[in-house]
Formats: structure tokens, sequence, C-alpha cells
């Protein structure tokens, strides 16, 4: 396995701090100081507000010679809050791009062999329209996302995938699909461009985390409008505190009352509101996934049901021997040892799996001098070995049958029932025959993964239920289903069936995840809630759904719906944080503000703060280094570890608002006790 | 004693909340109508057939109250020339004409007047108790349609607005006012049309005895968590409340209906948890203030413990600060009357809240801001939900989901109509008050300076927005500017809360349901509860803190440090 672009050789994420993105971060944090970057999120638009308002108080302080220390030290700490909250947004970003940056480098400059009227010409990459037609050979790169209308070829997709083996992709198959930036390895092919320059799918998720044109998903709106409520009710509360104080006889200084508005209302998640949204993007990137929309990121977590194909996520790709069943009369040995034989040459994962088998039961033996492998073919549907005179056939039970009468065998009418009983058990039977003696059957069977049951289990805590889609005939796939313990299959599953099963299960008002890649899929991708398409399928699959997946690996799915329950889980858990830290930040400037007009009041000051200047400054500092403190556990999103919905809700609640209640008592209290002496 | 008082009354409190929830059930969702009800529509051209959707509903409420509202306020500028006037009072002036008509039209019967010496036996009748009547099922039948729709089972429709106010009034107020008013003449109050009686004292003075149809009015006052007194004095007057027995009475019939609500919920959604941790929820959050009330109380005043005057309670003596308290009822009994009655939202008082101590007043307060702890009929559980609603809203985004509220997504238009809801309220109490305290003429009406003048204001706004009715006293509240504004402050309190909520359950009504799974948010576990009290502590209660620190708790602190103010 070659590293992956994205991450480093050591295979080790790059840091959040890196020094890269943290300075292109900081250049992001002043750029967004403009008033129109700022009024697309209200509560930091307060905050940016309010910062204007004490720096026109400590200028006209300045000109009219009182006391201006204090109204420009909130100054700056209220445009820190501003541009932390920037830097969050700024860091998130700058990590998307270059995740994305990385993904994209490696097929610019490509020149394009364009095909114009049969002939070709070379193009910059960057040159391409949808429509155009490229020629690539053996050695070169593909210069744009596309599908293979002409030829078949191995593909190094490792610039993409981190996976370093090949893949055959071939025109008019549901591996069609190519994209930019990979490198043909053998043959040539005939690729149409689907995406001009500027239109990948890469190039649209790299629009989706950059600040202008990101669209606010669902979820992050009704979160928005639920903090905006909250900063009117606190903007009420602190704007009529004045004339309650003109009332008490001492009025509130306003430079104090702003700073008050800032700390009650919920910047913190408002602060980093923007960037756990981008962030959800950047860790389905890092899952080498690219969603086409944030919206599809935030829907995954919400997903009630996973159709998921048996093959490569429930079971292990490729069958394997799992009995020797020989026929009366034959010693299961003399079975084991001709299947044995007869795949010591063979390199398919059957072959290797049934000399594992043989191996396993006890049964070995040397390969035999002069043994002439014969390979499996589509014509002659069987393999083998020949050697010493001897000759061992194994394959389809038919093809066998037929063989043994040609060789002038006898047919022993106990193979037809052994045959039937592997099959019905959802395996395939193998058949092998000595010369013209048969000898038994190997039962080829699939084997679900190692954990795989444990997962769906899980899964099931979570609420999610998942079903299992194949091919196979009923009876196999009732089999497998047991075993791996999915609670539903669809066996002979056609595309039609899929998507019937989803319309069915979303008429029920269940959200729908699948995964698919071929043409015949992307009706039923675009009907699932979540589409995760495979790369290497089809350009119809992966227009349909709202997902990619680089890696077209099929286990994909769960990871994805857990990428979506930590970015809502994120969200949920800073917006306690952010509104429990009230309390404290409340008995730290309450008694400040009014030990004035009510002496009697200084009881309020439960965490013995030093005087009123060192408490709101104090309550002021904690409100803004709270921001970057917690930028990481907003990056790298609140950590989701399956479990009820009960039982998850006790623990975050425990953590962020229990926490949330008590960690700012501490933290002002000690920040207090450094500044003190700062103040003199 | 005081204890096993509580718990004797919340026992028979609780005890009822099952057969009375199962009563409310019956009435809001039965299907035939009885004949006076046919009666009824047929008479006032009504189609008790047509389901109403939110919008619909919500006209038709906001409609015929204000219907009810431009006849009572002619009804009252016109007393002059009315009948049953034995008193030959004149009409109340515009303003507090105004201020009166749309207090007892919005269930809150703030009294800028006092009863027995402005308004007629006719007006008593005709505007306020029939208004007794009418808000409590206005509120009531909001209710329904608030539930039916987040239950969600009749599509878009959330029921039948007159059908709803009609069975209300037939089936709950009348037969429950009947039987309490029988009770009430037994236990020695009034019930006549007779002129005031005149008695020659010890002393040998002439003095008027005011009297009237009070039995009728107090068991709606209380039933429909109004809380408008016949007389001036309100609860604490001998001929509205003139037994301990009918103390209980009145504390029991205010919770009666509000914490019924909560099972018949469970009931109509089919899920009786749900409703047990609504009614618990409610239930915390009163004892927690109960307590308070009744320990600051029975404390008593420090300033009298220095100059000498013995506050313990013994066999003998109340003990505690009884300033303000009637000596039938004592400390406990009005702690739990004044927890209930600002709890419920009711507004009636049995003893004088502007002489608790300061943190004693602290509680009436903080409940009415909430305005969920039961609330009023229907509004209170409506006002829960919305605390309920924010709380699954951001516990909901805790479990990984898009939050979900019995089935429903919350999105971001029912967030936008709760916020609006959980604004209103601070926006008029806060509002007004900024307002009052800077108007010098506003400021003549107060009796005391100091925070509890601050006090003195901020429960006026307090009581009026969250339709409560009760007064700090202390307030000279019959004047142009605070009849009108605690007017404004009133109407917002009703309609900006309640509106939205029903858009809301409207909303959801049409939204599909999401099947519940184990991934799902659970809304009726106590932990789920506990989620909400802690949402409306914190959302609700701390947007009050800063003006609660001005008022009650610089009172009571400067109290504690003998500060005397002049």
């Amino acid at each position: 396995m070659t590293s992956a672009p994205i991450r480093s050789p050591s295979g080790q994420k790059p840091g959040i701090f890196s020094p890269e993105l943290v300075s292109n971060a900081v250049r992001a944090s002043f750029a967004k100081l403009s008033p129109r970057a700022q009024a697309r999120n209200p509560v930091m638009f307060v905050v940016y507000v309010g910062t204007a308002l004490t720096l026109y108080l400590t200028v006209a302080n300045l000109a009219t010679g009182r006391p201006w220390g204090y109204e420009l030290a909130i100054t700056l700490l209220l445009l820190l809050t501003v541009l932390f909250a920037n830097f969050a947004e700024g860091l998130a970003e700058a990590r998307g791009k270059a995740q994305a940056a990385s993904l994209r480098s490696a097929r610019e400059d490509v020149r394009a062999r364009r095909l114009v009227g049969g002939l070709e010409e070379t193009v910059p990459g960057t040159a391409l329209m949808p429509g155009d037609l490229v020629v690539v050979e053996a050695g070169e790169f593909i210069p744009a996302d596309g599908e293979i209308v002409e030829g078949l070829a191995s593909v190094d997709e490792s610039a993409i995938t981190g996976e370093s083996a090949p893949v055959i992709r071939e025109a008019g198959t549901d591996h069609s699909g190519v994209t930019g930036g990979t490198k043909v390895l053998s043959d040539r092919i005939v690729v149409r461009v689907t995406s001009g320059a500027g239109e990948s799918f890469l190039d649209r998720m790299i629009a989706l985390v950059e600040g202008a044109s990101r669209q606010k998903t669902p979820n992050e709106i009704a979160l928005s409008i639920l903090l905006s409520g909250l900063t009117l009710i606190f903007l009420l509360a602190v704007v009529t505190l004045y004339p309650f104080t003109v009332y008490a006889g001492a009025p509130a200084s306003p430079v104090t009352l702003i700073a008050l508005l800032v700390c009650l209302i919920p910047t913190t998640i408002g602060g980093l509101l923007p960037a756990i949204g981008i962030a959800g993007m950047d860790r389905a990137l890092q899952a080498n996934v690219i969603a086409k929309s944030g919206k599809a990121v935030e829907v995954a977590g919400d997903v009630d049901v996973l159709l998921l194909d048996k093959t490569g996520t429930i079971t292990i790709g490729n069958r394997m021997a799992t009995a020797f069943s020989p026929l009366p009369g034959v010693p299961k040995a003399e079975l084991a040892r001709a299947a044995l034989l007869s795949s010591l040459a063979d390199p398919t994962p059957e072959g290797k799996s049934i000399v594992a088998l043989a191996r396993q039961q006890g049964v070995d033996a040397p390969e035999p001098a002069g043994a002439e492998f014969v390979e499996f073919t589509a014509q002659t549907r069987m393999s083998g070995v020949d050697f010493a005179g001897e000759s061992i056939r194994k394959g389809a039970s038919d093809r066998l049958i037929r063989l043994a009468e040609e060789r002038g065998g006898r047919v022993p009418p106990e193979l037809r029932p052994l045959v039937d009983e592997v099959a019905r058990a959802g395996g395939t039977p193998l058949v092998v025959i000595e010369n013209d003696r048969l000898l038994g059957v190997v039962a080829l069977s699939d084997i679900v993964k190692p954990g795989i049951r444990e997962r769906f289990a899980e899964l099931r805590r979570m609420g999610l239920k998942t079903v299992m889609i194949t091919g196979d005939n009923p009876l196999t796939a009732e089999a497998i289903a047991k075993e791996a313990g999915v609670d539903g299959f669809l066996a002979e599953a056609t595309p039609e069936d899929k998507l019937a099963m989803i319309r069915e299960e979303q008429q029920g008002g269940k959200l729908v995840a699948m995964m698919g890649d071929g043409t015949n899929d992307a009706p039923a991708l675009a009907q699932a809630d979540v589409g995760l398409a495979m790369n290497s399928g089809t350009q119809a699959a992966k227009e349909a759904g709202n997902m990619v997946d680089l890696d077209s690996d099929p286990t994909k799915l769960l990871e994805v719906v857990g990428i979506g329950k930590g970015l809502l889980i994120t969200r949920g858990a800073l917006t306690t944080f952010s509104i429990a830290n009230d309390v404290a930040k409340y008995f730290a400037i309450l008694p400040a503000l009014f030990v004035t007009a009510y002496p009697q009041l200084a009881v309020l000051n439960v965490m013995g703060l030093h005087s009123p200047t060192s408490a709101v400054l104090s309550a002021v500092i904690f409100n803004a280094l709270v921001i970057p403190l917690l930028i990481p556990l907003a990056l790298r999103g609140v950590p989701y570890r399956p479990m009820s919905g009960a039982a998850m809700l006790g623990r975050n609640l425990l953590v962020y608002g229990l926490g949330g209640i008590v960690v700012p008592f501490v933290a002002i209290k000690l920040i207090d006790l450094l500044i003190t002496p700062l103040l003199g | 004693m005081a204890w096993l008082q509580f718990l004797v009354l919340l026992a028979v409190m609780a005890a009822l909340v099952v057969p009375v929830g199962n009563w409310l059930y019956s009435v809001f969702a039965s299907e035939p109508h009885t004949a006076p009800e046919r009666l009824t529509y047929r008479l006032l051209g009504m189609n008790p057939q047509e389901g109403m959707d939110w919008k619909r509903y919500g006209l038709v409420l906001v409609v015929s109250n204000l219907f009810l509202l431009l006849v009572a306020y002619l009804l009252l500028r016109l007393q002059g020339l009315l009948p049953w006037n034995p008193a030959g009072l004149s009409a109340q002036a515009p303003d507090l004409a105004w201020n009166t008509v749309v207090s007892f039209l919005t269930n809150t019967n703030w009294q800028a007047y006092s009863g027995e010496q402005s308004l007629s036996y006719f007006s008593q009748m005709a505007v306020i108790t029939t208004f007794m009547f009418t808000s409590a099922a206005t509120g009531l039948a909001a209710a329904a349609a608030f539930m039916r729709g987040l239950v969600g089972r009749s599509g878009t429709s959330l029921g039948n607005f007159w059908v709803d106010v009609t069975r209300i009034i037939y089936r709950v107020l009348l037969p429950l006012s009947f039987l309490l008013a029988l009770v009430f003449v037994w236990q020695g109050m009034p019930q006549t049309l007779s002129p005031y009686a005149t008695a020659t004292t010890l002393e040998g003075a002439t003095q008027r005895i005011a009297l009237g149809p009070v039995a009728s009015l107090e068991t709606i006052k209380h039933l429909g968590t109004n809380g408008g007194g016949f007389f001036s004095m309100n609860a604490a007057h001998p001929f509205e409340n003139p037994t301990p027995l009918t103390n209980a009475l009145h504390i029991l019939s205010m919770l009666l209906l509000p914490a019924a609500l909560t099972y018949t919920f469970g009931r109509l959604l089919g899920n009786l948890k749900q409703g047990w941790v609504i009614f618990g929820g409610m239930l915390v959050l009163f004892l927690g203030f109960l307590t308070t009330v009744y320990s600051f109380e029975q404390a008593g005043n420090p300033i009298l413990s220095r100059l000498g005057a013995d506050q313990t309670i013994t066999a003998t003596q109340a003990g505690g600060n009884m300033e303000g308290k009637e000596v039938r009822f004592g400390i406990a009994q009005t702690a739990l009357f004044a927890t209930t009655t600002t709890a419920a939202t009711t507004g009636s008082v049995d003893s004088m809240h502007d002489s608790y101590t300061g943190m004693g007043g602290f509680v009436p307060m903080t409940q009415m801001m909430l305005n969920n702890v039961f609330g009023g009929d229907g509004v209170g559980f409506i006002n829960f939900v919305q605390y309920l609603v924010l709380g699954v809203f951001i516990a909901g985004l805790m479990v990984g989901r898009t939050p979900e509220f019995l089935g429903k997504k919350v999105e971001a238009r029912e967030v936008k109509l709760v916020m609006l809801a959980v604004l209103a309220h601070p926006l008029s109490i806060l509002g007004f008050t900024a307002l009052a305290v800077v108007l010098p003429d506003a400021l003549k009406s107060l009796n005391n300076p100091g925070p509890h003048g601050f006090s003195e204001i901020l429960y006026a706004y307090t009581s009026g927005t969250a339709n409560n009715g009760s007064a700090f006293a202390g307030l000279g509240a019959n004047t142009p500017f605070y009849n009108l504004t605690i007017g404004l402050a009133m109407l917002v309190g009703r309609y900006l809360t309640l509106l939205p909520m029903l858009a809301v359950a409207g909303l959801l009504a049409a939204k599909r349901r999401v099947p519940v799974s184990s991934g799902t948010l659970p809304t009726d576990t106590v932990l789920f509860g506990g989620l909400t009290v802690f949402v409306i502590l914190i959302v609700g209660a701390l947007t009050f803190l800063p003006a609660l620190t001005l008022g009650p708790v610089a009172d009571h602190l400067q109290m504690l440090k003998g500060v005397v103010l002049q």
C-alpha cells in the first residue's frame, strides 16, 4: 500500500495545527473581518458590532481625557473573540482545501490526447470540455473524470485511494468510470470526458468547504435560528439592564454591558458552527468519500436502513472451501489430497482456500515433479493438474459428470444429493475427479467477515436496520443473512427490486442509505437518502448518488453514517456546553456590574474574584479562549460510539452539560488569579 | 406540620390527575355531540363538522376573542345604564375599561380597580364571570388543538374551535363550578343579588358590607386559573375564602385542570409515560419553588430578630414573617397558596406578596416568568412543551440524529416559531419594565424606593405578561400608562406565545412520522424530564436573572444586612 496523498508518509493524518494550515487560517481570520463575511453569522455579528462600539467608547474616552485602559482591554478581547471564530472557520477551510488540493494535484499539468474527427491532438488537461474523447495509453495519466467508451485497461488509482493494487476498468461494464489523475498501467482506452475543468466532483467538494459558496445545511440553519433567538433574548436582557441600573442609581458602564452581552450569547458554538460543518466534509474526505453537499453528510447521521451488498460488505469477496464431502467408498483424505494437488498451482483465491483447508485437515503433499497445471477457462469450466499419467480435475458438477462419462467412468447416484446439499446451504459445489473416478465434492461457501455479526448487533442497538442485497437465490441468501445477523435480505435482487424496497421503507418515514456502482443502480442511488456511489462505477451511478467513495469500499457506508452522526453530536455537545457556560459568567459579571448600586450583592461573587474589573476581564478572556481551545474538538468531532440514544444522551449531558457548568467556574477563577497582579 | 399539609394537598392533587385527565380525554376525543351542544351550534350558526387546520383554528380563536373584547368593553362603558347595579356605580374610565377587558379576556385577571367600588353585579356576572369561563375554555381548547397536532393522527386538522370551547364549558367548567359553588355556599360564601348589607359596629358606627354573587365567581376563578377576585382583597377576604377548607379547595381547583392535562396528553398520544414525565417535570419545579418560599418566609426578618422579636415557630405562634398574611392560614398554607397561584398563573392571592421577604417574593415572580410550572389552563402545558421542543432540539443533536419530537422532525421553521414564543415573554416583561423605570410619571406610582420598588414594577409586568393577574401591590397601577402598557403585555403574553405554538403543532402534524428506534432520543424518560427542567432553568430563568438580582435578590440581601431605605 503506497501512501495516499492526503495521508503523510508515516500514515498519520496531518496535525490540526500544522504550520502551513495555521498561517493560511490566520490570514483568513483577518480577511473574514469584512462586515459582509461577518453578517453570515448572526451570533458573531453581535460580537463584531459590540467590538466596534467598545472601540468607539475607547477612542471617545481617550479624546476626552477619561480613563481608557479597561475599555481598550475589552475592545481587544472582543476583537480576539471574533478573530478566534474566524480562525476556526479558516482552519477548517484550509484543511479541507489542503486535502482536496492534494487529491487534485495529481492531475494538474497533464497533457491530454484529444480525439477530433478521428485525429489526435495534444491539449492541456484543463482545456477539456465534457463530451470530449481522449485517448490514454499505458503509462499515461487520465486527464479528467470520465467514462471509458472503448477498450479495457488496468488503472493505478493509488493517487486517490491509497490502494496500490491496480484495478480493471472496462467500457460497457459497471466498472467503466475513471478519475482524473489516475494512471493507466496497461492497454489503451478511449475516455469520454464527463466534467470540464473545475467541475469535477473534487472541484465541487473544494467549493463546498470554501466559505463563499458554502450552503448552510438544513440542520445548521435550524441551529443558527436557535442561536440567533438566544442572542436576541440575551440582547434584550442586557439592553434593558441599562435603564434598570439607572433606576438603581448607578448606571452600568456600557462597556461592561457589552462584555456581559458577548459572554452570554452563545459565541462558543456560534463561532465554531461553520468550522464544525466544514470539518464534517473534511472527515468525509479523509475517509476518501467525496460528498456532493454538506446536507448529504448530515443526512447520513439520520439513516434508519442500510442496504448493504453481500459481497465485500458482509462476506469476504471470494468463496472459500469449507468442507470435503467424499462419495461412498472414497476416504476423505483421498478426496482432500486430490483437491490439494489440483490446487497447488492454482492462483485463484478459491484454489488457495482449498489448499488451506486440506492442510488444516492434516493432508499435505509436495507438488509432484513435472506437474502441469490446467487453468480454468470459461470454455472448459474446470481446472486441474496432470502429472505422471494422473489427471485430476475440479469444476462445476454438470461439466465434471460429462467428463467422467467421456473418460468412461461411472457416475454414482450418491453424487447428486451431495451436490444439492452444498447448494442448498448456500455454497458452490466443486466436483473432483481423478482420471475416470469421481471422488466427491468440495464445498465452496461464502465466508461471513469476522466481526460483522457484532457490528450489525451494534448497528441494531443504534436503531439502524441492515438489509443484505444479493443476487443469490433466496435459500442461499437466507442462510448467509442468518449467519451474518442482518435484519433482512433481498435475494435475486434486481435494480428494480432495490428501488422498490427503498421506496417502501421511505413510505414508512425511514431514511435509506445504499451503495452502488452500476448504471442500473442509478435510480436506486438517486432515490436513496444517502446514495454512495463507488468511484469504480459508471458515470451514471456517480451522478445519481450524493456521495462518491474513492476507495470503492463496500463497508464505507458504515463509516459515512458515523461521520454524519459525529457531526450532529458535535453541534449538540458544543451548544449545550456554550449555554451551560452562562451560569458561571453570570456569577462573574453580575456582582461586578451591580455592586456599586447595591454593595450587598458582593455575596453573589461566589468565585471570590478580585475586583469588578478583574471579574469582567476574566469572564471575557475565558469566553474568547474557549473558542480556540475547542477547535480540535470541533474539527475532529465528538467521538461517536455506537450506543443507544438514551445512553448517549446521558453520557453527553454529563460531559458537556455538567462540564459546561463547572469548567468556567474553575477557569474564570484561575484567569482572575493570573491577571490580578497585572492589573496592579 | 407544614410538610404534612403540603404532602396531603399535593397527594390529593396527584390522585385527581388520572380521573380528571380521563374526563378531559373523553371531552377532547369523543365523537358524538350532546343535545345542548347541537342546539348551541345551530343557534350560533357554527358547523361542528369543520376540521380546522392551525391557521383556521388560530384565526377563529383570535377573531372570537376580539369580538368578546369589543362587546365587553361596551358593557363596561355602559355600566351606568345597565341593570343590577344596586350601589349605583358609574362606568370605568376608558383606559381602565380597556385594561379590565383585556385582563379578563386573556385569563390574566389583573385588577387595576377594586370590584366592590367599581363594578356592578351585572358587570361582575356578564363580563367578569363570563370571561372567566370563555378565557379558560379558550386556553383549554388551544391545548386540545395543540395536543392533536403533536399527536398528529388527524392530518392537518387540529379539531374545531367551536366544538372544543362549547364542550369544555358544558362538560367541564359548568358542572365542576356548580358543584364547587354549592360547597362554597355551605362553607359560608355569599351568593346573592341583594344590596350591600349595613351593620352597626360595636362603637356604634355604621358599616356597609359588600355582598354579591361571590360563590359562583370564586369557583370558576380558580378552576379557570383566572384569579380575579370579587373583592379587592381577593382570597384574603373572609367572604372569598371563609375557611381552611375553602383555602385548600382553592389550591386544588387551581391545579386541577393544568395538572390533569399532562395525563390527557399521555392518553391522546397513547404513551402515558410521556404525560407523567411532563407532570413530573412540573412537579419538581413546583416543589423547588414551594420549598424556597416557605423556607424564606418561615425564617422571618432578621431586622425584627435584632429588635428582640421572637420569630421561631412554636405551638402558640406561627413565627417567621407574618406581615401581610392571614392568621387563619399561617405561613405554610400561605406559601402553598402563593406558589400555586403563580405556578398555575391564576393570580388570586390570600396574602400580600408585597410583604414577603425578598426571596419569598422571588418565587412568585420567577414562576410567572417561567409560566409553565403547571401554568394556566391549557397554556401552561403549551408553554412547557416550548421548552420540551428546545430540549429535544439540543439533546437530539447530542444523540447524532436530526432532532425528533414525538416522531416528527424538528426543523428550521419549528425552531423559529418556538424561539418567537420564547422571546415574546422577556420582550414584554423586560421591555415594559425598562420603559416604566425611566419614566418619571410611571415611577410616581411607586410606594417604595430601591429594589423593592423595582420589584413592584417588574412584578406588575411579569404578572400581566404571564396572564397571572396577581399584584405585588405597592404600585398604584390605575394610571393611563400602566393600564395601557400592562394591557399590551397581557395581549403579548397570551397570543404571541399561543399562536406560534399552535403553528408548531400544525406544522408537526403535517409531517411524516419517523419510526421510533433504539437510536431515537427517548423523550419519555426521567433523564429527559430532567433535561427539560434544566433547559427551563437555563434558558427561561437566566434571561431574567439580572432583573431578579436587582429586584428581589438585592431586596433580600439588604434586609439581611439591615439596610432600611427611606
